[in-house]
């Protein structure tokens, strides 16, 4: 950046006058390409901010905004969702017991049923989630403890999972799948019962389908491809320090097993938030009966995941789906919220203009 | 460079012929290196200097940070890259510099030279040459080192050379060799001499040699008059030997050439401090956001570790706190992006690329196109506020052209009618039936010549006189091509006019003058010349013609001259006095002319006075003023020429546009008083409107300072008359200011507030105002001029301010007779105290001081030297081009610049921030929002070109708007698009957006569900949406602020977005997963995400939230408080509407005619009252040099033959004679030779002249000069201008119109 102001080469261009070698050129001009680039002439839009167009555009955003507000709205009221805390912190919740014996290994489950009353009917496919709150998922030490070339199938990460899992990499065995988000797995399991005159009767849930297709199918592969005993493949591995069964002893089902058990890729998909929800089961929607009518049900939970260490909470989430997605009463508020706050500046700018704005005479501009 | 010295020299001892001596002393040899690296030392040498730079460190430090696994909070390519990439740009910038550097001294270095070895002359290269090398020079080559001049082909050891590389001046210098050693002809001699110099170490000072000669047992002394600097191009010397003294480095032009200094812009400054702040800003985040992780940490993440234990270091939660501060930190590093050095030099680079392109800054003439040679400054070319320029080539050409005269009371050349307005100029004058005319002088009045041709005795005579009284010289290289030299402009435009209208001089000897009167071939007797100074401010010789007749034929200055005419010329005299009115109204240079027969007897008498007056020896000087004082008498007026100073094309147009943007212009020139006065008045500084001129000649300290005083006062006065409100402090302050000298004024008033006050000056102004603001209010028009002498006290430290406070109330400062040190110290000195941006425009050496410490240095190029241009930042060859320099580039620089900043500091703050907000969320774990890919590449490729693109093609208003409407360019001048506060704005606007970006989809997100059931609320979802939503609305939001779409910012905005959308993709593929499943650990984001329609929903809902209030905000203040700018851009929206219907008709009229803007003023409008137009670029000593004939190579000469009219050149002539005649002879006293061309002479001021410039015009003269726009109602097809200017400007502007084809349309307004 430092220049010498001496140059030599400018020292010779000077010559003009100068008989001597190579003075020529001097003949050929320097003017400059008459391009519309070069003279900054490119041809161009020159947008510029007028009543004409400012206003109508708050207006448009105002009218744009409100409908979809309005139908977001009553979209996300029409969904039904209903939501039960099991944490069981309270003497008097019926999982009080289970929640004070917070161990990993227990050999017996510690099981507690809470009953509860569904005053509407739920129609459609419905979804059960299970929602904790309070645990910090999207930690950036926990966010970046897993191997995903361990998970992705490949053998020698199997052995030698990489170093962003410790301390949940090796336990004397490396550990498949390593790292702290699969050693917090949540092994909770939550059955739905209806009582139906007295009798309760288990509502089926279905376990396919709660993770992204990618996952499921990209992301998270065994090890030893479509191998369906998987315990072979594992051998040389230890199952994380928290569970209670190795990986190959998720599911029996061999498309829901090791690696590719959906429950296992729900969880390893990191929340943003501390508050978080995931989708545990889904009840297909059966005929033209309510998929869960009026009335009252059980929630079985076999009671594994201790949350009470850290002032954790642990919910059961019944809801149904709309064309755009689960209740979501924020984002209709919003636009209509939005929408209304356009209209109305573009009704005061609208004002301000007419009263105050001195624009339209372009005699004003001193020369 | 790196060579040390082990002591710096104290003094050169060099020994002729003696290689082995001079070895000891370790000299320097002639070997320039001006390179600074070579292939091994490039890449060490260049990334340690790139080191040095404070970002570049910064970033290698947080480069080392990520490297901790405890702390990176961001893979360590996220920085390594752009790092990489900024690194290497600057390396090949420099490598190619370098490598022409290289280049260009391989060049020079390897130029031969002729070297006396062992008494044989032997080519050597350049860089071969040794100190205490006799080398032999050839006629136009250059001087290879600084040599000592031993002798030389032409007698008396004279040589001549051009020194136009040195300090700028084009006209020969004589330089003269010892006389022991001028003897020492021919090589053989030369090698066996073997003296020895002592003189003063290497040093830059071009004037100034000192040293001492031992040279068989004798000393002589050496002077600056010896030497031959490194530089300098031998002339019309055949060639000479000279001892090399000082070598390569060492030489004086070397030494001169220094590293400039590295100029740095206001913007350049703000920027650092601003990052600077952003530092301090980000260790604030940093601390908060560790104290958020150290509480968190001991309340909840201490709790938590049964399922995230703390990493192996980490034992409690303020270690913990401490490296999360680092984390945040490498996170939030981005609010000072790496980028943002780099794309501030793209775009620097852009608009110097823009300014060498620009058609409308070639001159044609000279071939030059204008040039950026630093690519740094360009916004502060937006922000000038002062200008300090040359005069002599630079307001002017340089070349005078006679223009007018008036013989025996008839005036001639007037050609202008009555109007002023329009040229009725005829045809140029035919001189086809003189052969000997000079093609290139033109007049247009038809009379004159037949006056000639009817041969009027005293307009023969009036011709006669100008071809016999003067001191030019004629060299006629071959029949009838006869070249001029003449000493001063002045006279060869006088010598030239003779000679066309048929009064050819030819030539001269000592003693006589040829000259060709009407194609007879005349030869006066040279009796004396009567030589001009600047007391006497006239010039006489007495010649005999051929019948023997003696006459004294005068010229001077009228008011001189017509003391010293006989009686009977009364009435010729009043006419003729009329004529110089009119002529010095019009800002000419006047000479009167006389002449007075002599008796034989008279001229014997006072042949005797003069030369015993001659032969004296104390009081020389005034003796033989006296005695040409008595002869200078009972003179006959003959009349009185008219000069013009040929103004350079436009100068007048430029400085009233200029002075319309507010900004002041300043005359520093080395010239006279009166010179620099008419080029004012010619150039429209001085105007006769102006309430007054003060001039400020005072020789001592009370003089000046009571000058300046009264000046004052006189402000204060008219400023009290005028608004009688103000009275009363008026008078306080000018009876504080008259008993205190010299206030240590507030130094640190901003501009704003000074402007506000002058806006304010028809409201009362609150009472404790500082004087100088005072001052400042006042509106007067004023000018004020100040010479040299009076200049040295003004500028001692305790006049300082107040000479600033008064000159800066002026309108127009002009400060003649000024050294090139005082150019400087006046630049300083309103650098320092009023902290403007000062831009200073010249041409010869002299203005390089001034060049290079001003703000801007601007050199005229092409013309005389190259130094200016050398010390220069931007170079052109016309002053008129500074208006569009100033006007359209430096505004349009800073523009971009500043849209550039504000939009850069959104962006990136907008960026980081979110990361702050979502540290509340995450733990305070300096977890990332985006995925890592995405903070690398959002500087360098997601929003990089668009802000680019604005950077280097954004424009608010048309070039030919920012001409037409040069107010447009004060909001650089008060540095209203970029400063503190805007930088809060956008900072503000910046947080405002990532609030928006992480709160509106946290909403939303938190509780969502895709339509499959699937919460959206996953970590990889949320990058995303918040991602896409960052990039949508940094674009909205660059294309809210970029003004002027061509297709390339389309193409960048739409390619950015375009290139978002395919890089997510592909790094969100599953292929990419499938090969590094741990680096692409988002697969399946992006497709998962953006198929949502609620994510769509968010990312609008984010953009218009974000978008609305700057939307509202910008419609409001358009609306309630429209910049200039803004409405002028508004107005041609609204006349391209009106225009479309009628299609293109005017377009090709519109072109040039903006740069008229202001200029529309009357050229030859003013008649003046005022007096002297008198001026002569003359030095004293000429006729001296003439008549002893010294620089006419021979010493006896038998000069009868002499006008032989078939001798080739003077020089060639009495180089023949010279061989026949014995050398010695005539009086050669080479110490007393006055040839010396420094022109330090200051005689007094001529107490007449000064009045009559100091002189307010009566109103009579009012203005046919306002500079305001003329707009022609109806509009004629030409284009709507009418205009007022004298035919040679309208011609000009004309052709620009029909040749430009520029797409605006504009001009005409019908209303």
């Amino acid at each position: 950046m430092m220049a010498s102001s001496y140059n030599a080469k400018e020292e010779d261009g000077h010559l003009s006058g100068t008989p001597g070698p190579g003075v020529v050129g001097a003949d050929t001009s320097k003017k400059p390409d008459n391009t519309a680039f070069k003279q900054q002439r490119l041809p161009a839009w020159q947008p510029i901010l007028t009543a004409g167009t400012v206003l109508p555009a708050f207006f448009a955003i105002g009218v744009i905004f409100i409908p979809i507000g309005i139908g977001l709205y009553v979209t996300s009221n029409n969904i039904r969702e209903f939501e039960i805390d099991y944490t069981g912190l309270e003497a008097s919740s019926p999982c009080f017991n289970c929640s004070q014996s917070y161990s990993w290994n227990n050999t017996k489950p510690c099981t507690c049923s809470v009953s509860f009353t569904l005053d509407q009917a739920f129609e459609g496919n419905v979804f059960m989630y299970y929602g904790l709150s309070n645990f910090y998922q999207n930690h950036r030490r926990y966010v970046k403890s897993r191997d995903d070339r361990q998970l992705n199938g490949d053998t020698s990460a199997l052995k030698d999972p990489s170093k962003e899992c410790e301390p949940y990499r090796k336990n004397v065995k490396p550990i498949a799948p390593c790292g702290a988000i699969a050693n917090s797995l949540f092994n909770d399991t939550l059955a739905l019962y209806i009582s139906s005159n007295g009798t309760q009767i288990e509502i089926p849930l279905s376990k396919k389908g709660i993770a992204w297709w990618t996952d499921k199918h990209v992301k998270f592969r065994n090890p030893g491809g479509n191998n369906s005993n998987l315990a072979p493949v594992f051998k040389d591995t230890t199952k994380p320090v928290n569970w209670a069964k190795p990986v190959y002893e998720l599911d029996t089902d061999p498309e829901n097993n090791g690696f590719i058990n959906e429950d296992f890729i729900v969880w390893m998909r990191t929340a943003a938030l501390p508050t978080f929800r995931k989708l545990y089961r889904i009840i297909q929607k059966k005929g033209m009966t309510p998929t869960l009518p009026r009335g009252n049900y059980t929630l079985l939970i076999t009671y594994n995941y201790p949350v009470h260490s850290f002032e954790g909470r642990k919910r059961m989430i019944l809801s149904t789906i709309s064309w755009m997605g689960g209740k979501n009463p924020f984002l209709g508020i919003a636009y209509i919220t939005v929408g209304s706050v356009c209209f109305f500046l573009g009704v005061v700018l609208f004002i301000i203009h007419h009263k105050y704005g001195n624009r339209g005479n372009s005699s004003d501009i001193p020369s | 460079m790196f060579k040390e010295k082990p002591h710096p020299e104290e003094e050169r001892k060099v020994r002729a012929n003696d290689r082995e001596y001079n070895e000891k002393f370790q000299y320097a040899n002639n070997c320039i290196m001006t390179s600074k690296y070579n292939i091994i030392t490039f890449l060490p040498v260049n990334l340690f200097e790139q080191f040095q730079e404070v970002a570049n460190t910064y970033f290698l430090f947080l480069l080392i940070l990520q490297l901790i696994p405890q702390i990176s909070s961001l893979s360590w390519f996220t920085t390594i890259v752009p790092l990489v990439l900024v690194l290497s740009i600057t390396a090949v910038k420099d490598a190619t510099d370098d490598y022409f550097r290289h280049k260009s001294d391989n060049q020079v270095n390897n130029r031969q030279s002729q070297v006396l070895i062992n008494g044989m002359l032997q080519k050597e290269k350049w860089m071969n040459v040794r100190v205490g090398d006799i080398i032999k020079l050839e006629n136009n080559q250059f001087v290879a080192a600084d040599l000592l001049l031993l002798s030389s082909s032409e007698p008396h050891g004279l040589c001549y050379i051009e020194t136009a590389e040195l300090d700028g001046e084009t006209n020969m210098k004589v330089r003269q060799s010892l006389s022991v050693t001028s003897e020492l002809g021919d090589p053989n001699n030369l090698a066996q001499f073997d003296g020895e110099v002592i003189c003063e170490p290497p040093n830059n000072k071009l004037d100034r040699f000192c040293g001492t000669l031992y040279w068989r047992e004798s000393k002589y002394g050496l002077s600056n008059q010896n030497m031959l600097l490194r530089g300098c191009v031998l002339r019309n010397t055949e060639s000479c030997y000279g001892l090399v003294i000082f070598a390569g480095p060492d030489t004086k032009l070397m030494q001169n050439s220094g590293r400039t200094k590295f100029k740095r812009t206001s913007i350049d400054r703000l920027m650092n401090t601003l990052v600077l702040w952003i530092f301090g800003f980000l260790v604030c985040m940093g601390v908060i956001l560790a104290i958020g992780n150290a509480v968190w940490e001991k309340e909840v993440g201490s709790l938590f570790q049964s399922y995230l234990p703390w990493d192996p270091p980490v034992d409690n939660f303020l270690f913990s706190a401490f490296l999360a501060f680092w984390s945040y930190v490498i996170i939030l590093n981005t609010v000072v992006p790496i980028s943002l050095y780099v794309s501030v030099e793209v775009i620097r680079l852009g608009h110097s690329y823009f300014i060498n392109w620009d058609r409308r800054m070639f001159c044609q003439r000279r071939n030059t196109p204008a040039e950026a040679r630093t690519t740094t400054l360009n916004e502060e070319l937006g922000q000038v506020e002062y200008i300090f320029s040359d005069k002599t080539g630079t307001l002017t050409q340089n070349i005078m052209t006679f223009n007018k005269c008036s013989i025996n009371g008839h005036a001639y050349g007037e050609v202008i009618d009555t109007l002023g307005a329009q040229s009725k100029r005829g045809q140029r004058l035919d001189f086809s039936f003189n052969p000997l005319a000079d093609s290139d002088f033109c007049f247009f009045d038809q009379s004159l010549l037949e006056s000639v041709k009817l041969g009027e005795t005293l307009v023969h005579e009036f011709f006669r006189l100008l071809s016999l009284c003067h001191t030019v010289m004629s060299e006629e290289k071959s029949e009838g091509e006869l070249v001029y030299k003449a000493q001063s402009p002045d006279e060869g435009a006088l010598v030239t006019a003779a000679r066309n209208f048929g009064f050819v001089f030819r030539s001269r000897t000592p003693s006589t003058v040829t000259v060709q009167e009407l194609g007879r071939p005349v030869t006066y007797t040279l009796l004396a010349i009567l030589d001009f100074n600047n007391i006497r401010k006239r010039m006489s010789v007495i010649v005999r013609n051929p019948e023997g007749k003696i006459r004294l034929y005068c010229k001077g200055a009228d008011t001189l001259l017509f003391e010293r005419l006989h009686p009977c010329n009364h009435d010729l005299m009043n006419v003729t006095s009329d004529h110089l009115n009119e002529y010095a109204g019009d800002g000419l240079r006047t000479l009167a002319l006389a002449y007075r027969d002599l008796s034989e007897q008279q001229w014997e008498d006072w042949a005797e006075q003069h030369r015993s007056a001659e032969r004296a020896t104390d009081c020389r000087e005034d003796r033989l003023a006296a005695v040409y004082e008595e002869i200078e008498q009972d003179m006959m007026l003959l009349g009185a020429t008219a000069i013009e100073d040929k103004l350079q094309e436009g100068v007048p147009e430029t400085i009233a546009i200029l002075s319309l943007a507010n900004i002041k212009i300043w005359v520093l020139t080395g010239d006279k008083q009166e010179t620099a006065v008419n080029i004012g008045y010619s150039c429209k500084m001085l105007t006769d409107d102006m309430s007054e001129v003060f001039v400020i000649n005072g020789h001592t300290v009370q003089s000046v300072r009571e000058d300046l005083r009264r000046a004052r006062e006189r402000m204060m006065e008219s400023a009290r008359s005028r608004d009688g409100g103000k009275e009363e402090e008026m008078e306080g302050w000018v009876e504080g200011c008259s008993l205190a000298n010299g206030f240590s004024g507030g130094g640190g008033r901003g501009a704003d507030w000074q402007r506000q006050q002058e806006n304010k000056q028809q409201n009362p102004v609150p009472p404790p105002l500082p004087p100088s603001t005072l001052l400042d209010s006042i509106s007067g028009d004023f000018a004020l001029v100040i010479s040299g002498h009076s200049l040295a006290h003004a500028l001692e430290a305790d006049m300082e301010q107040e000479f600033l406070d008064t000159a800066c109330a002026c309108k127009a400062v002009i400060c003649c007779r000024v050294t090139p040190l005082q150019k400087a110290l006046v630049v300083e000195l309103v650098k320092k105290h009023k902290k403007a941006v000062t831009l200073a425009i010249g041409d010869g050496a002299n203005d390089v001081s001034m060049i290079k410490s001003a703000h801007i240095g601007v050199g005229i190029s092409g013309q005389e030297g190259i130094q200016a241009v050398l010390a220069s930042d931007y170079s052109f060859s016309q002053f008129r081009f500074l208006q569009r320099l100033l006007l359209v580039h430096g505004r349009w620089s800073y523009l971009r610049m500043c849209r550039f900043l504000c939009y850069f500091f959104y962006k990136n703050f907008a960026f980081t921030m979110v990361h702050f907000w979502f540290g509340f969320f995450c733990g305070f774990s300096a977890q990332t929002v985006y995925d890592q890919y995405f903070i690398t590449l959002y500087n360098i490729v997601y929003t990089s070109l668009p802000v680019l693109a604005m950077g280097i093609f954004d424009q608010d208003v048309p070039e030919q708007r920012s001409l037409e409407y040069p107010k447009l360019y004060e909001p650089g001048q008060l540095n209203l698009l970029f400063n503190k506060r805007e930088f809060f704005i956008c900072i503000a606007q910046g947080i405002y957006t990532s609030v928006v970006l992480f709160f509106v989809p946290y909403g939303v997100l938190s509780q969502a569900a895709r339509n499959d059931g699937i919460p959206l609320a996953d970590y990889q979802t949320f990058a995303v949406t918040v991602a896409t939503s960052l990039v949508i609305v940094v674009s909205v939001q660059i294309s809210l602020d970029t003004g002027y779409w061509t297709a390339i910012n389309h193409f960048f905005v739409w390619g950015s977005l375009g290139a978002y959308f395919t890089i997510l993709f592909t790094m969100h593929s599953n292929i990419l997963f499938s090969i590094f499943p741990n680096q692409f650990c988002f697969a399946g984001s992006a497709q998962n995400t953006l198929v949502q329609p609620v994510v769509w929903m968010t990312i609008a809902l984010a953009t218009v939230i974000c978008i609305v209030p700057v939307l509202a905000f910008r419609f409001l203040k358009l609306d309630l408080k429209p910049q200039l700018s803004d409405t002028v851009r508004y107005t041609q929206l609204v006349r391209q509407k009106k225009r479309k219907p009628g299609g293109r008709g005017g377009r090709g009229a519109s072109g040039g005619a903006g740069g008229l803007g202001g200029g529309a003023m009357g050229r030859l409008g003013r008649t003046g009252s005022r007096r002297s137009g008198y001026a002569f670029a003359h030095q004293e000593g000429f006729g001296e040099l003439i008549t002893s004939g010294k620089n006419m190579r021979l010493s006896s000469l038998a000069l009868a033959t002499f006008a032989s009219r078939h001798s080739a050149s003077w020089i060639d002539t009495l180089r023949k004679k010279k061989q026949a005649a014995q050398p010695g002879g005539g009086e050669s006293s080479p110490a007393t030779a006055p040839l010396s061309t420094s022109s330090s002479l200051l005689g007094p001021q001529d107490p007449a002249t000064e009045e009559a410039a100091n002189t307010p015009l009566g109103p009579a003269c009012s203005s046919a000069v306002t500079p305001t726009l003329a707009r022609s109602p109806g509009a004629d097809s030409t284009g709507g201008w009418a205009i007022s200017l004298g035919a040679v400007q309208v011609r000009v502007y004309r052709g620009k119109c029909f040749a430009s084809l520029t797409p605006y349309l504009v001009l005409v307004d019908t209303q």
